[in-house]
């Protein structure tokens, strides 16, 4: 197959190239350039978008042997990912911009103009497997527990997946790294990356508060009654225990969390551990990764955080929306976070909370 | 087979500068020593000085040999404007990066004014424009800067009036593009200086000229042993030196050639592309380059499937990231953002064919097709 390798400048997509290459492939390396007015030099973990990123990639495609093109996606980026991000957040919900990357850009932006180019498909270095079978092409689980990205990746249709490579499904990262450098690939021991890759600093509160404005406004426990003032409501997070200033204890001296963030009237609600505790989760906007699921319950896993744990459920499928019931309570559920849902190890859909109970 | 149509990025070393150079790689003698080797080495590089003075119709004494084009601008912008004590720098608003961002740097360090002068829609600079300019504001002009030809589009300029309408301000034109191309003499053309690379004449990379009048002194960018008038020290570069001249002297561009064969991929062009257009087609243009709009893409696309066809050509203007930025060349003539990056350069050089360019023809209906399917997601 003709494909295009989205290659970040990392270690990962550089042996997902390599390899696709050793597989038979005609691989085009494409490297993302995504911000609109990159930084000259990585710094940190964060990122991989600089210039110094670039040079990284085309270095590993020197190495491989493939040519090599930027393509710039600021605009497309900036659209889909950033504002949505802000949007989000404005609205008192918390994102996972990753989520949106891979649905919006890598995978719609990047797999469109590819095939529309006369490429097949495109590879990344996702740590994720495919599998074909009698449902088609499915969406599976990495071996590798602890890097496992299919939770990012699950917003991704059945056309989607059909134009997709995930060539280190199969590997854990250590041997990933082993084999880069047996490759020769200069970015063999290049650190991951982490956090947000478009918030440079690492400080995604100070981002927040300097686009979306730091208005103070009150924090006030279940009843109502306020106890203490914050610096802005998108700058907290459900579930957050620290930093939020309240110098009024509570009667028995137990620590107070945040329960919800209301937006239009900028509060920001605190309360007991308990309180948010929630066994019933329900998500709009669902994306199938394979067939799609009626309203009959059936027994499955939901995860709700990139590295979170599957968690054991009863899913369906109202017609509108996504529904997990879990078997265990969970804390700290905040909505705009993606509800995954999983059969085994294979990816059914994906979701966006908008409600918990 | 694989076709090269980027020649004005860089053409393919000539083998007579490929002879003189390694002939010289071997020999021992720096040019500055006194003993017999160094004078000998000297000597050859007088001779090429001799050699690049007569292709492009200067005395000897006013080659400066520099290490690029770049170099040679560089050297010539800020050294004119330290030299004449005066606030503005007039350039035409379709400069080489090489002019446009010394210019700009002296703005934001050294208190300079810059002011650009546009162009036409046919990219040729507006001398009504520059005579009015001229009028106003002469006496605190410090230099005009007009490229000879234009890089991207390849329509060449019109120096010599720039010249009669700067009367004693100084004018420096970077002539890379157009030397060995087209018809250029310093000494008719009246210019202060003049900027020349060698690896877009058949000659090595890394070695430049400016060409700057006898006795005028300017200040210098690099201090040391004081070489080539103390304008430009540094051991000289014979080997490179001596390249260059040997591709300057060559005579194997032959312009009526490499101009029968653009006129040829430009009419298959237009009649395989019939919404394609060329920019500064009504101008007078070098030989060999073609910009070619091809409206509902995006050039690096284009770039990207010409490629993968084997057919090597180029977006024009890249930014240190690499990415695509629309060309402010284009958009000087009249382009908005958009067209101006569905556009590409074609540029064809000495050894260019007509296999070469039926082969670009072969390729472009496809690569069209798919660059606009893309540009539709």
């Amino acid at each position: 197959m003709k494909i295009i390798a989205a290659m970040s400048g990392g270690v990962d997509s550089a042996v997902a190239a390599a390899r696709a290459v050793e597989a038979g492939h005609e691989v085009i390396g494409v490297h993302l350039a995504l911000a609109s007015n990159p930084q000259k030099y990585r710094s940190g973990a964060r990122g991989c978008c600089t210039i110094e990123d670039s040079h990284d990639a085309r270095r590993a495609a020197d190495k491989i042997g493939i040519p090599f093109y930027i393509w710039d996606m600021a605009e497309e980026f900036h659209e889909g990912v950033v504002e949505n991000f802000l949007g989000e957040y404005a609205a008192g919900r918390t994102p996972n911009p990753c989520l949106r990357c891979n649905e919006k850009i890598k995978f719609a932006a990047v797999l469109d103009r590819a095939k529309a180019m006369g490429f097949d498909g495109v590879v990344t270095g996702h740590y994720a497997r495919t599998q074909i079978g009698p449902m088609g092409k499915t969406l599976h689980r990495a071996v590798d527990p602890l890097k496992d990205q299919s939770y990012v990746l699950a917003v991704l249709t059945t056309e989607q997946i059909n134009g997709a490579i995930f060539p280190l499904g199969d590997t854990e990262k250590v041997d990933i790294r082993i084999e880069a450098e047996a490759r020769g690939l200069a970015v063999a021991q290049k650190p991951d990356s982490h956090d947000i890759c478009f918030v440079p600093s690492g400080d995604n509160a100070g981002w927040l508060r300097d686009r979306l404005g730091s208005e103070v406004g009150p924090i006030v426990d279940n009843a109502g009654n306020k106890i203490g003032e914050h610096k802005g409501a998108y700058t907290y997070t459900i579930g957050q225990r620290k930093g939020l200033g309240l110098t009024i204890p509570t009667a028995d001296g137990s620590p107070r969390f945040v329960l919800k963030i209301e937006p239009v009237t900028n509060t920001v609600v605190v309360g007991a551990r308990e309180e948010l505790a929630v066994s019933k989760l329900i998500g709009e906007k669902t994306i199938w990764c394979g067939p799609a699921v009626d309203e009959k319950p059936q027994r499955g896993f939901a995860q709700v955080r990139a590295h979170g744990a599957a968690l054991d459920c009863t899913y369906y499928f109202s017609g509108t929306q996504l529904v997990a019931e879990l078997d265990k309570p969970l804390l700290g559920i905040a909505n705009g976070q993606a509800l995954v849902i999983y059969d085994a190890d294979r990816v059914v859909g994906s979701a966006t909370i908008c409600e918990s109970a | 087979m694989s076709v090269y149509l980027d020649h004005a990025a860089t053409t393919p070393i000539f083998d007579v500068a490929v002879k003189a150079m390694t002939d010289a790689l071997t020999k021992i003698g720096n040019p500055s020593s006194l003993h017999t080797e160094g004078r000998s080495t000297r000597k050859d590089v007088e001779d090429a000085r001799d050699l690049v003075a007569k292709a492009v119709g200067c005395l000897a004494s006013e080659v400066i040999f520099t290490g690029s084009g770049t170099e040679a601008d560089n050297a010539a912008i800020k050294g004119l404007f330290w030299k004449s004590g005066k606030k503005i720098i007039v350039i035409s608003a379709i400069e080489h990066h090489a002019v446009l961002d010394p210019a700009r740097w002296l703005v934001e360090h050294e208190g300079a004014e810059l002011i650009e002068i546009p162009v036409t829609k046919s990219g040729v600079l507006d001398l009504d424009y520059l005579k009015g300019l001229v009028t106003k504001r002469g006496s605190e002009i410090a230099l005009i800067s007009v490229m000879h030809s234009n890089n991207e589009t390849g329509v060449i300029q019109p120096i010599a009036e720039v010249v009669k309408i700067a009367g004693s301000i100084p004018v420096h034109t970077d002539a890379v593009q157009s030397f060995t191309k087209t018809p250029l003499s310093y000494k008719e053309l009246g210019v202060t200086s003049m900027a020349l690379s060698a690896h877009k004449v058949g000659g090595p990379h890394g070695i430049g000229a400016l060409i700057l009048q006898r006795a005028y002194e300017i200040p210098a960018l690099l201090h040391g042993g004081g070489q080539e008038r103390e304008i430009r020290s540094g051991t000289l570069n014979a080997p490179a030196i001596v390249a260059f001249a040997a591709a300057a002297a060559s005579k194997i561009y032959e312009a009526s050639k490499v101009q029968e064969l653009r006129e040829r991929f430009e009419a298959g062009l237009l009649s395989s592309a019939p919404s394609a257009y060329i920019n500064g087609v009504d101008a007078k243009r070098l030989p060999g380059i073609s910009n070619v709009t091809f409206p509902g893409t995006q050039s690096d696309s284009l770039l990207l499937l010409m490629d993968s066809m084997k057919v090597s050509c180029s977006t024009g203007a890249a930014c240190s990231a690499g990415v695509h930025r629309p060309s402010h060349v284009l958009l000087a003539m009249g382009h908005d953002e958009v067209s101006a990056q569905s556009s590409l350069r074609f540029s064809l050089g000495a050894n260019s064919t007509q296999a070469d360019v039926d082969f670009a023809l072969s390729v472009l209906p496809t690569v069209i097709e798919r660059g606009r399917a893309a540009n539709q997601k």
